[in-house]
C-alpha cells in the first residue's frame, strides 16, 4: 500500500463523461493492498468500465464478502454505498438489496476463498436466482489476508510459497456458473486490462447474472513458480477466445474482418457487445459447447478467457417473480397496508 | 361397565383425538372444534403430533370451556381411540368416570379396557365399508363418522355442523353432499344404538362473542402484511413454516398491485436460514421491510448475520417460532427456550430487542410492530413465538388496526434534507437517544454515501482500529438499547385485591395457562400479584414490581429458566428472589402445573422464613 494521499484536485484536462464526471469521480481511498496486487489492477478496471458506460457513481450498489478482495469496494466508486458483509455471505445479501431496489446497479466483489470455499452454497444459489448483477470473482488460488493457505480453486498440484502441494481438486467457478444458469459468463486476467474494461462493461449492460471470474495473482503468497495463478503462468496460458467491445448502439461494422470473425448481441438496454472471434470454433452462445471448451481447455492446463457465454434474452429475478418496478423502498403505506375494511373481513372469515 | 360414575360436565370438559398421521383427521377434528364454537362456547385446541408425515400417531385435544380458560388443562374426560398403537397409553389418560369412544368393528379383548371408564364402540370401519368402495373414502369419511356420532352423544346440534360443512365445501357440492352423508351416518348409528346423550355435554352459550379463531403463524404473516413488509426470506422449519406460507397466501390476496398486476413482495425461500437472514440484512440496508420466519436451529445458524446487523445497525425483523431444544430436540413441541440465545445472539458483546407475543392478536400487532421498531432502532428484533401459539387455532380478540396509522421508518436522511447541508454521520449520536440517522443507497449524487461493515468503525463511517471509535459506537449501542425499553410493547401488571408479597412473572404462550391458575389460586386464597413481559430489554416498571414483592415467581417453558436468568443479569436482582417456576416437556403448560408449583413454591417460602430466624441466631 502506499501512504501518499491522493490529491483533491482534479486536474482541469480531465474529462467529464454523459453523466458530468471525470474518472476521479468513480476513485475510492487508497487501496491497502500490496504494492502490484491484482486486485488494485481490478479496481482500476471497475472504475475505467464505469466511467466509460457513464453510470451515476451513487446509483451503485457495492457489496463484497471477506477478505482481500472484499475490502476493495472501499478502493473504487468513494461516491456508492458499501457493504462489506458475512465471509462467503454477499450474495444473499446483494440478493436482498436487489429485491428491495432494482433500480440500482449492483456490483458484488468476492474472492475465491470467500465465493468458492466458504460461500460456495450461496455463490449456487444467486447465480440459480438469475440476480440483476454483476459479480466479479478476484481470484488469486490463495487465502491472502491470513497468509498464503490454498483456496478451492488452487490447482491440485500447485504448490504454495512455502512448498506445500495442493492435492484437492480445483474447483472450477466459471464451469460452475456456466452449469447453474448465469447468462454472462466471462473470464479475464487483472493483468490484461484491455480485455477486462470491455468485460466488465458488457456484464454492466447485462440483464441477469453476469459473473466475471479474473485471475488476480497474489504477489505476497502465489506468485511463485509452482503455482498456476502467478503473472507468469497465466501470461503463459491465456487461451482467449475472443475480444469484445461494448458500443452504444449499433453500429455499421466498418473494420474490415473475415466473414464470421465478428458477432454482435444486442443486450437488453439496447447497447451491443461487439464479439470478435479469436478461436473461429468458439461460439458464446452455445452454453454446453462453452463448458465442454472450458474443460477441455483446462485439462491441458489452459486458462480459457474471454466473454465465454451470453444470452441476451435472459430475464432476472424480478421478472421471474413479477415485482412491480417501483422500488419497494418507495412504496409506502397506502401501497402495502390492506387496511382496516380487509381486516374486518378477515375477522369476519374467521369465526 | 364401569364401577365409577361418570363424569358430568356441561361445557366443561377435555375430548382427545388420538389418530393415525396422514388419515385426513384434521379437518374432521377442526369441524368437531369449530362446531362447539359455533354454539357460542369458547374451545381451545392443540395438535400433538410428531415429525412424520404418515404413519405415526398424532392426537387433536380440545378443551371444551365455557368459562374462556384457553389454556391447555390436562386430563382427558373423553378419549376417541382412532389409533391401535397409541390405544394401552391413549386409555391411560383418561380420568376415572371418563368415555372411551372407539371403533369396534373387530373385536378387542376386554383385558385391553379398563374397568372404572365408560366405554361407546361405534363401528365406524363396517358403516365406511358398507357406505363406500373406495379405499381412501372409507378412510377419510370414517372421520367425518365419528364427528356425527360425537355430535349426537355430546348433544352438539347437527345444523350448525352442516353450516359449518357447507361453508367449507362452498365451491364443491359433490365432497358437501357426501360429507353431510357420512356425518348423518354416524348420528344415526348413535340414534339408534346408544343411549345419548352422554354426561359430557355441549350446551349453546353466548360467550364467544366477536372473538375470532386462528392461528398464531397465520396472524404474524398478516400483521407483516399490514406492517408493510415487502421482503420475506425464509428456510422451511417447523414450526415456522406455515408463517412464511400464510404470507404467501396473504400477498396473493392483498399485495397485488391494481393497476399492474404486478407483485408488491417478494418472497424467496433461501438455500439455508443463513442466505434467509442474509437477503433481509440485504432488504433492510437498502430500505424495505424485511422479514425471516425460523425456530431455534435457524436462530443458531443466523447469528453471525445477527451480530452484523447489530453492530452495523440495520433493521432485521425475525420471527422465532420456538420448539423444543437443544439441537434438532422436539421439533414438533413447544418449549420458550430460545430466550437467552436470542437475546444475546452473536459473538462478542451484544444484546436484541424481544417481543413475547401471547397469543395470535399479539402475533399480529407484534409483528407489525416490529416493522417499526426495526426500523427505528436500526437493529434485529425478534417475535418470539412458539409453537402452541403458532400451529394451534386460538380463540381471540378480533384483529385491530388503526386507520390513521404509517409506518414508522426511523431516521432515514432524504436527499433534501442532505442537499440543504444537514450534517450526516452514519454513526453519529445527534439526538441523544443514541439513534443515528441513515440514508437508503442511491439517495444524492454526492452525500450521505457510506461503507457498511461489521467492523470497528468512527462515527463518519470510516474503517478505524481506534479504541475511542469502538467505546463511542459500543456505548452508543448500549444507550439505544436504552432507549428501546420505552419503544416497546409495555408489561401487563395485575394487581390482586388483597395485598400480598408474592409476585410471578411470565411471558407469552402461558398466558391462558396463567391467568386460569390466578383464578385457582385466588380461590384457595393465595392472591398473586403478576406481570406479563411482553419484551426485553425489560423497562423499568419489571424491576419495580420486583422490589416490590418478597417473592417473585418466574414461570417459564424452559430447563433453564431463562428469563430468570436475564432478569438477574439486566437488574442484578438477587437470585434467591426469584423462584423459578419451570415446565419444559414439550407439552404446553398447564393451570394445574402452574397452580400446584406456586402453592408448594409458597408453602417452601413459609418453612424458609421460618427457618431463618434460627440461622440468624447468635
Amino acid at each position: 500500500m502506499t501512504y501518499l494521499a491522493k490529491p483533491k484536485l482534479h486536474h482541469p484536462s480531465l474529462t467529464q463523461n454523459k453523466a458530468c464526471h471525470t474518472r476521479r469521480d468513480y476513485e475510492g481511498r487508497i487501496s491497502t493492498l500490496c504494492a502490484g496486487c491484482g486486485h488494485d489492477s481490478i479496481s482500476a478496471a471497475i472504475i475505467q468500465a464505469c466511467w466509460e458506460m457513464d453510470v451515476e457513481p451513487h446509483r451503485v450498489a457495492k457489496l463484497s464478502g471477506i477478505g482481500c478482495s472484499s475490502k476493495t469496494p472501499d478502493y473504487f466508486l468513494g461516491n456508492s454505498h458499501g457493504f462489506n458483509t458475512v465471509h462467503g455471505r454477499m450474495p444473499s445479501v446483494l440478493t436482498g438489496a436487489n429485491l428491495a431496489n432494482r433500480e440500482l446497479l449492483y456490483l458484488g466483489v468476492s474472492g475465491d476463498g470467500d465465493s468458492a470455499s466458504i460461500g460456495i452454497g450461496q455463490f449456487v444459489h444467486v447465480m440459480r436466482r438469475g440476480v440483476n448483477m454483476v459479480y466479479i470473482v478476484e481470484n488469486n488460488g490463495v487465502y491472502g489476508l491470513t497468509k498464503g493457505q490454498f483456496s478451492a480453486t488452487a490447482d491440485q498440484g500447485s504448490t504454495s510459497k512455502k512448498g506445500v502441494v495442493n492435492a484437492d481438486s480445483p474447483i472450477d467457478m466459471v464451469s460452475l456458473a456456466l452449469q447453474l444458469g448465469a447468462t454472462f459468463v466471462a473470464r479475464s486476467f487483472s493483468g490484461d486490462k484491455k480485455q477486462l474494461v470491455p468485460l466488465i462493461k458488457a456484464a454492466i449492460a447485462h440483464r441477469g447474472a453476469a459473473f466475471l471470474d479474473v485471475i488476480s495473482p497474489c504477489v505476497a503468497f502465489n506468485n511463485h513458480p509452482g503455482s498456476t495463478k502467478s503473472y507468469d503462468y497465466v501470461r503463459e496460458h491465456n487461451e482467449a477466445v475472443n475480444r469484445i467491445d461494448v458500443i452504444e448502439t449499433k453500429q455499421e461494422i466498418t473494420v474490415d474482418f473475415a466473414e464470421g470473425e465478428v458477432v454482435d448481441v444486442e443486450q437488453h438496454d439496447g447497447s451491443v457487445i461487439r464479439l470478435r472471434k479469436l478461436k473461429s470454433d468458439y461460439d458464446a452462445t452455445n452454453r454446453i459447447a462453452a463448458m465442454n471448451y472450458v474443460q477441455q481447455h483446462h485439462a491441458k492446463g489452459e486458462v480459457v478467457t474471454g466473454l465465454l457465454y451470453v444470452d441476451s434474452e435472459a430475464g432476472d429475478m424480478h421478472e421471474h417473480i413479477n415485482t412491480i418496478d417501483t422500488a419497494f423502498n418507495k412504496l409506502d403505506s397506502k401501497k402495502l397496508c390492506p387496511g382496516i375494511g380487509v381486516l374486518e373481513k378477515i375477522n369476519a372469515s374467521l369465526r | 361397565m364401569s364401577m365409577n360414575p361418570a363424569i358430568e360436565a356441561i361445557n366443561d370438559f377435555v375430548v382427545k383425538f388420538a389418530n393415525v398421521n396422514g388419515s385426513g383427521s384434521a379437518s374432521a377434528n377442526e369441524l368437531f372444534a369449530k362446531s362447539i364454537l359455533r354454539m357460542g362456547v369458547p374451545v381451545s385446541p392443540r395438535n400433538i403430533f410428531p415429525s412424520n408425515i404418515q404413519g405415526l400417531p398424532t392426537w387433536y385435544e380440545v378443551r371444551v370451556t365455557e368459562a374462556g380458560h384457553l389454556g391447555r388443562r390436562g386430563g382427558v374426560d373423553l378419549m376417541v381411540a382412532m389409533n391401535p398403537q397409541t390405544w394401552a397409553a391413549d386409555l391411560k389418560e383418561i380420568e376415572p368416570g371418563g368415555y372411551l369412544f372407539y371403533d369396534n368393528s373387530k373385536p378387542i379383548p376386554a383385558s385391553r379396557f379398563r374397568d372404572d371408564i365408560h366405554v361407546i364402540g361405534v363401528p365406524l370401519t363396517e358403516i365406511c365399508n358398507a357406505a363406500y368402495t373406495d379405499p381412501r373414502q372409507r378412510q377419510l369419511f370414517k372421520n367425518i363418522v365419528y364427528v356425527g356420532a360425537l355430535s349426537v352423544l355430546l348433544d352438539i346440534e347437527c345444523a350448525v355442523i352442516e353450516k359449518l360443512i357447507a361453508e367449507q365445501y362452498k365451491s364443491k357440492p359433490k365432497l358437501l353432499d357426501s360429507n353431510v352423508q357420512a356425518l348423518h351416518m354416524g348420528r344415526e348409528y348413535v340414534q339408534k344404538h346408544i343411549p345419548h346423550p352422554i354426561g359430557l355435554r355441549v350446551r349453546r352459550a353466548d360467550k364467544v362473542g366477536n372473538r375470532i379463531f386462528l392461528e398464531g403463524n397465520n396472524a404474524a404473516a398478516l400483521g407483516a402484511v399490514y406492517g408493510g413488509a415487502t421482503v420475506c426470506a425464509w428456510y422451511p422449519i417447523t414450526p415456522s413454516s406455515s408463517c412464511a406460507e400464510a404470507f404467501q397466501s396473504y400477498c396473493m390476496k392483498y399485495r397485488v398491485d391494481a393497476e399492474t398486476g404486478k407483485n408488491m413482495y417478494a418472497i424467496v425461500q433461501a438455500e439455508d436460514e443463513i442466505a434467509s437472514i442474509g437477503m433481509v440484512v440485504g432488504a433492510g440496508w437498502n430500505g424495505a421491510r424485511a422479514f425471516t420466519t425460523t425456530s431455534g436451529p435457524g436462530i443458531s445458524l443466523m447469528t453471525e448475520f445477527i451480530g452484523l446487523a447489530y453492530m452495523a445497525e440495520i433493521p432485521v425483523t425475525i420471527i422465532n417460532v420456538q420448539r423444543g431444544g437443544p439441537s434438532t430436540g422436539m421439533p414438533t413441541r413447544t418449549q420458550q427456550a430460545d430466550i437467552l440465545s436470542c437475546a444475546y445472539a452473536s459473538h462478542g458483546d451484544t444484546k436484541h430487542v424481544l417481543l413475547f407475543p401471547e397469543d395470535p392478536k399479539e402475533c399480529f400487532e407484534h409483528a407489525a410492530a416490529a416493522l417499526d421498531l426495526a426500523d427505528r432502532l436500526q437493529t434485529p428484533i425478534f417475535v418470539m413465538s412458539d409453537l402452541d401459539i403458532g400451529m394451534n387455532q386460538r380463540l381471540c380478540d378480533p384483529l385491530e388496526w388503526d386507520a390513521s396509522r404509517s409506518f414508522d421508518r426511523g431516521k432515514v436522511m432524504t436527499a433534501e434534507e442532505l442537499e440543504s447541508g444537514k450534517e450526516f454521520g452514519r454513526y453519529l449520536d445527534v439526538d441523544g437517544d443514541g439513534i443515528p440517522y441513515r440514508t437508503y443507497p442511491g439517495t444524492h449524487a454526492g452525500k450521505g454515501s457510506f461503507f457498511t461493515r461489521g467492523t470497528t468503525k468512527n462515527a463518519y463511517a470510516g474503517y478505524s482500529e481506534q479504541g475511542p471509535d469502538y467505546l463511542y459506537n459500543v456505548h452508543r449501542l448500549l444507550k439505544k438499547f436504552d432507549t428501546a425499553k420505552n419503544l416497546v410493547p409495555q408489561p401487563v401488571i395485575r394487581k390482586a385485591e388483597k395485598p400480598t408479597p408474592f409476585g410471578a412473572i411470565y411471558f407469552g404462550s402461558t398466558s391462558p395457562a396463567m391467568a386460569e391458575a390466578i383464578e385457582v389460586l385466588e380461590s384457595d386464597n393465595q392472591p398473586l400479584d403478576t406481570l406479563r413481559l411482553r419484551a426485553f430489554p425489560f423497562p423499568d416498571s419489571v424491576a419495580s414490581f420486583i422490589s416490590e414483592h418478597e417473592f417473585v415467581f418466574v414461570v417459564e417453558q424452559n430447563r433453564d429458566a431463562q428469563v430468570r436468568s436475564l432478569l438477574v443479569n439486566e437488574f442484578g436482582i438477587d437470585p434467591a428472589k426469584l423462584v423459578p417456576i419451570l415446565h419444559y416437556d414439550g407439552t404446553p403448560i398447564t393451570a394445574r402445573f402452574i397452580g400446584q408449583a406456586i402453592s408448594a413454591a409458597i408453602a417452601a417460602t413459609h418453612r424458609c422464613s421460618q427457618k431463618l430466624p434460627e440461622v440468624s441466631t447468635p
